[in-house]
């Protein structure tokens, strides 16, 4: 079981309030992922569950049981840190142990499972080594290990792949995601990244400034953000922004499309610009086009290799079921 | 740092180094050299006491013979070392709430600590002494190890949060959220990572007990008697002992500089503060 909910929970340090009231509950055996900028609260949001900090308002509840008031130690949670945060004086089979050694389980237990989760995350060869004599991606499975032995309600990751170079987070990212399909283990999941979100995620929480902006599964999010700042965080590049003119004409304050929805033709089309810069990624081909009247170039997406070059006229058209609408304070409009 | 020097530049700089280190060390190897000498040879001009012939180990006899050496170098074994541990016991504790649970007042208590440390102690003598005096601690080991932590304890706090805080916090989340308590934290975690830390306090503590001179001086007559109140009673109303006070002093000092020298490496992380990781 790990079904956690967040009744009217709000954080204050000091005057600042980091955390507005909010509800959120989050089934069991569901991958969530809080995203959002930097100082949005997602990190503070995640160790008010964990019970690192203590909540100023509201209550958490894990399975039906009231824990805002319960240590972290008693709330059945395992965390995995962005500093890994491993015991640099305990070899790696004792930094996976530790939990065990706590719970005060025999040592013939513990040391079954210690076994069965370094096979898991192909650690068996180096159950006896330190921490400061492993690799980033390996101190990182020691610290996923520390949490899978002690079969937790829920896990809870902050940031784990950000110290990690791009090809291991890819990688990470897979186990972490394979690892959740095989627990079935109720996991919460804080990133800055965006990709890192969509991949992984059954259901994204948005953050910014302290409170919850959208909650939904990664496509949903994608398909129909209920504001521009959604809009703009989720999918990459970026959604285009468009003011001015062109909105009003469509009945809005700003309309938003995404670069895979704007098509390109060298003759006709509703939009007229010169082409920026361009950006070849073999499979998709980012063009960055400048248009009058419209202060930001507009990323379009084309498929493969196309033969457009900096400097040349075209034109755009945009497909109109694709055209998010908002209005001034940036709500979605029917 | 990749910067060109001449060989003769570094001739130099070697030369002037040494001799620097040369004048600082002199005193204390004149001391050596005197307490192997006679009296009459040791209040000679210092050419002639280095070129007459010669050398005796009898002041060392002499001082031993005159003064228990054993009974003052136990003393002052047991009030430098009961007074490190008594202070680590406090210190710990102290150290750890500051670093890891700080309040708005951490840092004043800090300076507020540092500060007793500029007043002259001469300044504390006279409530010092009365109260001694009138709970019979004068001239007990007891209260000169309870006196001389008072006087570290400051330090102690200072070396010991220092290096508390150089552990990163979130690994004793990370013992909380797998499911230790606070004595377990402390026990299993915290304790061995900081050991090294805990060490070179403990030596750097021990060194500042062992040479303390003011208190030792002012507070024991005959039964608790360090190695400092040893040393001085050689410069007696009788008439300076060159060659005897030498030897005493030799066999004062030589204990704590055995003992520095074999914990270098420990005590020149303690002096450094943690600064260099």
């Amino acid at each position: 079981m790990g079904q956690i909910k967040l009744k009217q929970v709000s954080k204050s340090f000091d005057a600042v309030k980091v955390i507005h009231p909010l509800d959120l509950t989050i089934e069991n055996g569901e991958f969530i992922v809080f995203v959002g900028p930097s100082g949005c609260g997602k990190s503070t949001l995640l160790r008010l569950i964990a019970g690192l900090e203590d909540v100023t308002e509201g209550a958490i509840e894990i399975d039906g049981k009231d824990v805002t008031y319960l240590p972290p130690a008693e709330r059945g949670l395992a965390m995995v840190f962005q500093s890994y945060a491993l015991y640099p004086h305990m070899s790696v089979r004792k930094n996976i142990a530790f939990p065990l050694k706590m719970a005060g389980l025999d040592k013939a237990e513990q040391e079954r499972r210690v076994k069965e989760a370094a096979r898991v995350l192909n650690l068996t060869d180096y159950l006896d080594r330190r921490p400061s004599q492993l690799s980033g991606g390996q101190r990182q499975r020691v610290a996923i290990g520390r949490a899978i032995v002690r079969e937790p309600r829920a896990f809870l990751f902050d940031e784990p792949l950000s110290n990690l170079d791009a090809a291991l987070r890819v990688g990470m990212r897979f186990e972490i995601s394979e690892l959740h399909r095989r627990l079935a283990t109720t996991m919460i999941y804080v990133t800055h990244d965006q990709i890192e979100a969509m991949t992984m995620a059954d259901k994204i929480v948005v953050l910014q400034a302290g409170a919850i902006e959208q909650v939904g599964s990664p496509l949903e999010l994608y398909r129909n953000p209920c504001n521009k700042f959604v809009a703009g965080f989720i999918g990459s590049p970026r959604m285009n922004f468009i003011e001015g003119a062109h909105a009003a004409s469509l009945g809005a304050h700003t309309i938003g499309i995404r670069p895979e929805h704007i098509s390109v033709s060298s003759e006709k089309g509703s939009l007229e610009g010169i082409v920026g810069v361009s950006e070849h990624l073999g499979s998709d081909t980012f063009f960055h086009v400048t248009i009058d009247g419209i202060p930001h170039p507009i990323t379009v997406r084309v498929g493969g290799e196309i033969g457009l070059r900096y400097g040349d006229r075209i034109y755009l058209t945009l497909t109109a079921d694709h055209i998010h609408r908002f209005d001034q304070k940036g709500l979605r409009l029917p | 740092m990749a910067r060109a020097v001449s060989k003769n530049a570094k001739l130099r700089n070697t030369a002037i180094a040494g001799s620097v280190g040369f004048l600082m060390f002199l005193p204390i190897l004149w001391v050596v050299i005197l307490s192997f000498k006679t009296e009459e040879d040791a209040i000679r001009a210092p050419l002639e006491v280095l070129f007459s012939s010669g050398w005796t180990t009898e002041n060392f006899a002499t001082v031993q013979a005159r003064s228990d050496y054993l009974k003052h170098f136990s003393n002052s074994v047991i009030i430098a070392v009961g007074s490190t541990l008594l202070g680590l016991l406090i210190a710990i504790p102290a150290a750890w709430s500051m670093a890891f649970v700080p309040t708005k007042r951490t840092k004043d208590v800090l300076m507020w600590m540092l500060s007793t440390k500029m007043m002259p102690p001469v300044g504390a003598l006279v409530p010092i002494y009365l109260i001694f005096r009138d709970t019979g601690l004068l001239d007990s080991r007891i209260g000169l190890m309870f006196i001389l932590m008072l006087i570290n304890l400051p330090i102690i706090v200072w070396m010991l949060f220092t290096y508390f805080r150089e552990i990163p916090n979130e690994i004793l989340e990370a013992t909380r959220m797998d499911g230790a308590r606070l004595w377990n934290e402390i026990v299993e975690v915290l304790a061995p990572m900081a050991i090294p830390g805990i060490a070179s306090t403990l030596l750097l503590n021990i060194i500042l007990a062992w040479n303390e001179a003011f208190w030792t001086l002012n507070l024991t007559a005959a039964k608790a008697a360090p190695l400092t109140a040893f040393i001085a009673s050689y410069s007696s109303p009788e008439g300076l002992f060159y060659a005897k006070l030498s030897a005493a002093s030799v066999m004062a000092i030589a204990p704590i500089l055995i003992m520095g020298w074999f914990s270098q490496k420990q005590l020149v992380r303690g002096l450094t503060f943690g600064a260099v990781k």
